[in-house]
C-alpha cells in the first residue's frame, strides 16, 4: 500500500482505539490527563495568542464586572480580566511546579541509589533523616523553608522541591537493594567492573523506570503545595501572576459574593493537579498489569 | 504473648525518639542558617547597631551555633520552648491557648473522612466495575487534587454566602461567651460538661463547614484505599464460604469483609495524619480558625523564631504520637506484628 498523510493518521488513530480496548478505563483516564495538561502548557506556551489582556491591564473593563461576553471570567478589583490573568499565571504554577518535581527527583534519586548501594552507616543516618522528613507534613515544612527564603519563583521552588526528596530517595533506595542482589549484578561484579559502572550501568536503568510515575504524581501534588503557599502570601512578589496569589486576592471579596474571582483559579488549580494526576494513575495501571486484575 | 507486645512498645516508643529529635535538629538549623536576621527584622530596619547587639544578647543569640543548640536542646528536654520574641509569653502557653482548636478540627475531620471514605470504597469494591464503581472511582481522584483551602472557600461561598445558612467564620458567634464554659478549650466537651446546649448548637454549628471541607479533601484517599482492600478480602475464600452458607450479602460486605479490610486501613491512618495536619494549617486559614495553623503563620509574618520553632515541634510530636498509638493499635489487633 502506497503512504499517504490520511492513512497514517487512520493507523494512529487505530492504534489508539486498540489501546483502549486493551487497557479500559485506565488508557482513557491517562488519554484525558495528557490532554488536559496539553491544554494549559499550550496556554503558557502562546499566552499571547489565548489572553485577550494584558495580565496587568488596569483599563480592560469595569471594576468587578461578572462573567459576560467580553470578559467571558469576569474582572477584579483593580479592573484586569481574569481569564488573562488565568492564561498568563499558568507560566507560573507549571515551571514551579515541574521544575520542583526536577530538583527533588535528581536530589532524591542520587541519594537513593548512593544509600542503597553503600549501605554501612551512612545509609542508616541517611534514611533515619528521610525516614523523619517524609513523616512530618511537608507542607509545613515547605512553609517554614519559603517564609525563611523569603519571596522569588527559584525560592519557593526550592521550598517545594525539599519536601519532595524522600518520597524519591525511599523508593530508589528500596528498589537499588532488590536489584543490588539480581545475578546480573553478581555477573557484572565477577568480571570486574567498577562500582561506579555497577551504579550507573546495571542499577540506574532498572530503577529509574518506576519513578517515573512518581515523578508524574508528585507534580500534581507540587502544584497544589505552590499555590497553597501562594495562597498563603508566602511564596511571589506581588508582580508575579499566580493563581494562587489570585485565589487569595479574591477571597476578600467572597462575603460581597464576587465568586467568579475564586472560582476560576481555584478551578484551574484542581484542574490541572488532576491532569497530572490521572496520567500518573493511567501510567501505573499501564506499565504495572497486575494490578488490572482489581 | 503480653511480655512481647511490651517489647514492641518499648522499641517502637524509643524509635520515635530520633524522629523527633532529627526534626527539631532540622527546624534549628533551618531557621538560623537562612538569611534574614531575626533580630533587626524585629526591631525593623532602622535600629542602631547597639541596641541590636543588646537584644541579641538578650536572647542569647550572640553565642555560638553549637552552644545554642544544646542550650535549645536542653530547654526542649524540661518541656519548655522559650518565650515569644515578639510577645511577652512563653510559647508553651501560646500554643496550649491554640492546640485544642486543632484538636477538636482534626478529630471531626477525621471522622467524617473515615466514615465517607470507608463506606463509599466497601460500596465501590461491591459493586466492582459498575457505574457506582466507576463513580465513586472517579470522586477519589476529583477529590484528591482539589486544594483544601479552595475547598473551604467553595463551600463558604455556597453555604456561608448564597445559602446563608452556616457561619463561615470562627469557632463560636458573637452571642456565645467562652468564658460561660471554657474549660479544656475543646469547646463541645466544654459545652457538654457545662450542661449548656445553646452554646454547643452554636460551637457544632461553626464546626460543619471547616470539618467537612477537611474531611472531604482526604476522603479520596481512604476512599481508594478501602475499594483495594475490600477487593482483596472479597476475594478469599471465608467470604465465599459465608456466601454458601447463605449469610446476607450485605452483612458480609460491611461486617464480616470489611472488618479485615481494615486493619491495612489502620495502619494508613498513621501516614494520613500528617496530611491531616498539613490540611489543618489551610483550612484553619481559611475558617479563620484560632488554632496552631494560624499560630503558625501569624508568626510567621512576625518573624517570632521560638513561636515557629515550637508549633513545628508540637506538630511532630503530635504526628510521632499518632503513629505510635496506631502501630501499637495495629500490633495488638494483629498477632503477627512484632520486633
Amino acid at each position: 500500500m502506497k503512504y499517504s498523510p490520511a492513512s497514517g493518521i487512520a493507523k494512529l488513530i487505530s492504534g489508539f482505539t486498540g489501546l483502549g480496548k486493551k487497557y479500559g478505563l485506565e488508557w482513557w483516564i491517562l488519554v484525558i490527563g495528557a490532554l488536559i495538561i496539553l491544554a494549559i502548557v499550550s496556554m503558557a506556551a502562546f499566552p499571547g495568542n489565548i489572553a485577550p489582556f494584558s495580565p496587568y491591564d488596569q483599563n480592560s473593563g469595569p471594576q468587578l464586572a461578572p462573567p459576560g461576553p467580553v470578559h467571558f471570567m469576569g474582572t477584579d478589583n483593580l479592573q484586569r480580566d481574569v481569564w488573562s490573568r488565568i492564561v498568563y499565571g499558568s507560566q507560573t504554577i507549571l515551571r514551579v511546579a515541574v521544575l520542583a518535581a526536577v530538583v527533588s527527583s535528581v536530589f532524591g534519586i542520587g541519594l537513593g541509589l548512593i544509600s542503597g548501594f553503600s549501605g554501612g552507616w551512612f545509609d542508616r543516618v541517611l534514611s533515619l533523616i528521610m525516614d523523619s522528613l517524609y513523616s512530618f507534613p511537608g507542607l509545613i515544612l515547605a512553609i517554614a523553608f519559603a517564609a525563611m527564603l523569603g519571596p522569588g519563583v527559584i525560592n519557593i521552588m526550592l521550598a517545594v522541591a525539599v519536601i519532595y526528596i524522600p518520597t524519591y530517595f525511599r523508593l530508589v533506595r528500596g528498589q537499588t537493594l532488590t536489584i543490588k542482589e539480581e545475578l546480573y549484578v553478581e555477573a557484572a561484579q565477577a568480571i570486574g567492573s567498577s562500582r561506579s559502572t555497577i551504579l550507573w550501568k546495571y542499577i540506574f536503568p532498572n530503577v529509574i523506570a518506576t519513578t517515573a510515575v512518581v515523578f508524574t504524581l508528585n507534580v500534581a501534588d507540587a502544584i497544589m503545595t505552590e499555590a497553597a503557599l501562594t495562597y498563603l502570601g508566602l511564596g511571589l512578589p506581588p508582580s508575579i501572576v499566580d493563581w494562587g496569589m489570585d485565589l487569595a486576592m479574591g477571597k476578600k471579596f467572597l462575603p460581597s459574593g464576587q465568586w467568579w474571582l475564586i472560582t476560576f483559579p481555584g478551578a484551574m488549580i484542581s484542574l490541572l493537579a488532576l491532569g497530572f494526576t490521572m496520567l500518573g494513575e493511567g501510567l501505573a495501571e499501564i506499565l504495572n498489569p497486575r494490578l488490572l486484575e482489581r | 504473648m503480653k511480655k512481647n507486645l511490651a517489647r514492641y512498645i518499648i522499641i517502637r516508643l524509643f524509635l520515635t525518639i530520633p524522629m523527633v529529635f532529627i526534626l527539631l535538629t532540622i527546624v534549628f538549623v533551618v531557621l538560623r542558617v537562612m538569611p534574614g536576621d531575626p533580630v533587626s527584622s524585629m526591631l525593623g530596619g532602622h535600629a542602631p547597631e547597639k541596641v541590636i547587639e543588646q537584644k541579641k544578647k538578650e536572647l542569647g543569640l550572640n553565642r555560638s551555633m553549637p552552644v545554642q543548640y544544646v542550650q535549645y536542646l536542653w530547654q526542649v528536654l524540661h518541656l519548655d520552648l522559650g518565650e515569644s520574641m515578639v510577645f511577652k509569653e512563653k510559647v508553651t502557653k501560646a500554643i496550649a491557648d491554640k492546640l485544642p482548636a486543632t484538636i477538636e478540627l482534626t478529630f471531626f475531620g477525621m471522622l467524617i473522612t473515615l466514615f465517607a471514605g470507608v463506606f463509599m470504597g466497601a460500596y465501590a469494591a461491591d459493586k466492582r466495575r459498575t457505574a457506582q464503581d466507576y463513580g465513586i472511582r472517579l470522586y477519589g481522584i476529583v477529590v484528591y487534587c482539589i486544594p483544601v483551602y479552595w475547598m473551604g472557600l467553595m463551600l463558604q461561598l455556597i453555604f456561608g454566602i448564597w445559602l446563608d445558612i452556616l457561619p463561615i467564620a470562627g469557632r463560636i458567634g458573637a452571642r456565645t461567651f467562652a468564658s460561660d464554659f471554657e474549660r479544656t478549650g475543646l469547646y463541645v466537651l466544654d459545652t457538654i460538661l457545662a450542661g449548656n446546649f445553646t452554646a454547643l448548637g452554636d460551637v457544632l454549628l461553626h464546626l460543619v463547614l471547616p470539618a467537612f471541607t477537611l474531611g472531604i479533601v482526604l476522603s479520596g484517599i481512604f476512599v481508594r484505599l478501602t475499594r483495594a482492600n475490600m477487593l482483596d478480602v472479597l476475594k478469599s475464600d471465608y467470604v465465599l464460604a459465608a456466601e454458601a452458607r447463605g449469610i446476607r450479602h450485605r452483612k458480609i460486605v460491611y461486617k464480616h469483609a470489611l472488618k479485615n479490610a481494615f486493619i491495612p486501613i489502620l495502619t494508613m491512618m498513621g501516614l494520613q495524619f500528617a496530611l491531616l495536619m498539613a490540611g489543618a494549617v489551610l483550612t484553619e486559614t481559611t475558617f479563620s480558625w484560632p488554632g496552631m495553623g494560624r499560630l503558625l503563620l501569624e508568626r510567621i509574618y512576625l518573624r517570632d523564631y521560638p513561636t515557629i520553632q515550637g508549633v513545628i515541634i508540637v506538630i511532630a510530636l503530635i504526628v510521632a504520637l499518632m503513629s505510635l498509638l496506631v502501630d501499637i493499635t495495629y500490633a495488638m489487633v494483629d498477632p503477627r506484628v512484632r520486633y
